[in-house]
């Protein structure tokens, strides 16, 4: 199982959707840094469209950073750096897209 | 767990060397080793010894300066992406006939061969892109 | 180095040549993954694909050819080279015309070859 990281915000550029083009369940999608924009709670938001095998997180420290705790969609979950650490263990490699 | 940090994006130019940090801090808290951290493109910045932070803000070089010292952690930058960029120390800057070095300790110069080396010897290798 | 057993490497190229460092710095990873003998495939996607157009002149910039460099990698034993046939497609290019052989790949294909991979470097 890949965890792929994403840090680019969708609003800017094509990151996202470069790395859902290729993801397959099971697979963790872990949005960080600028990446955090793409959790936002909007009416086309891209977790409508995804494969329900595949989990979708945000980073804390980047969601609270950037005042986005309340508008976030709630089928993605916010986790902790501690959090993410398990992810790279329980996942057996890491795509980063940046 | 043994795990290695390739980190990429520089420390102005984004968020890679805090974010790793911060990764890097948890893990660690978590009980894992890393085993290697490298310094790859414009994050070999983070090594510099000549970066002045303003004082209400985070040295993201001292962050990284306590905690590889406090867990006898490897930091390698690499010698071919730093002096192209003119972070060198002392040895490159005799060789090069520089007139400074600016190279922080505990960070090492070192060649790609170590970043092979740390995706062969740890459990997982995790980038921190620009 | 006792027990050491090569992890097999897949390098996503996404970058374009020239307008950062990027893709020269990937390059040399993939010279030293190849001097080493580590297992390795390239997979050219996104803008990556423009490393392989033919007749690039960067002197002109300048910068060091990297167009050069790339046709050499099968003597290195750098032959598991891969690009994705939609950014191909996407940007009018024709696989036939680049200056390495590639295997196209679906996105599909491009999954299967990353999760076949023990380690993931993308740049």
């Amino acid at each position: 199982m890949i965890l792929h990281t994403v840090n680019k915000s969708p609003y800017d550029q094509e990151t996202l959707s470069h790395c859902l083009d290729v993801i397959r369940a099971p697979a963790v999608l872990l949005l960080i840094e600028n990446g955090v924009y793409a959790a936002l709670n909007i009416p086309t938001g891209f977790t409508q469209r995804l494969d329900p095998g595949i989990r979708v997180c945000a980073l804390a420290a980047d969601v609270d950073a950037r005042g986005l705790r309340a508008r976030l969609d709630p089928t993605i979950e916010v986790i902790d750096d501690k959090a993410f650490v398990d992810l790279t263990i329980t996942c057996d490699k890491v795509q980063s897209w940046y | 767990m043994k795990l290695s940090l390739l980190i990429y994006g520089s420390p102005t130019g984004s968020q890679a060397p805090h974010t790793a940090y911060r990764y890097a801090a948890a893990a660690l808290e978590k009980g894992h080793t890393i085993h290697r951290v490298f310094f790859y493109g414009d994050a070999v910045h983070t090594a510099s010894s000549l970066t002045v932070t303003q004082q209400d803000e985070t040295s993201i070089e001292s962050l990284w300066q306590q905690l590889l010292r406090k867990h006898d952690i490897d930091p390698v930058v690499c010698i071919a992406a730093a002096v192209r960029r003119g972070l060198l120390d002392e040895t490159e800057a005799r060789r090069h006939e520089k007139s400074a070095f600016n190279l922080s300790s505990p960070f090492t110069l070192s060649g790609l061969g170590q970043l092979l080396e740390a995706i062969n010897h740890s459990d997982r290798l995790i980038t921190f892109g620009y | 180095m006792s027990d050491f057993t090569p992890k097999s490497v897949l390098i996503v190229i996404r970058s374009a040549p020239y307008g950062n460092q990027t893709a020269r710095e990937t390059l040399d990873i993939i010279l030293t993954a190849a001097a080493f003998e580590q297992p390795l495939s390239l997979l050219f996607c996104e803008d990556g694909v423009f490393q392989l157009l033919p007749e690039q002149q960067s002197g002109l910039i300048p910068a060091k050819n990297l167009g050069a460099t790339l046709p050499v990698l099968p003597m290195y034993d750098v032959d598991k080279i891969y690009a994705d046939r939609s950014a191909l497609q996407q940007r009018g290019l024709d696989d036939t015309e680049l200056l390495l052989p590639v295997s196209v790949l679906s996105h599909n294909e491009m999954a299967d070859l990353a999760a076949n991979h023990q380690t993931i470097l993308s740049f």
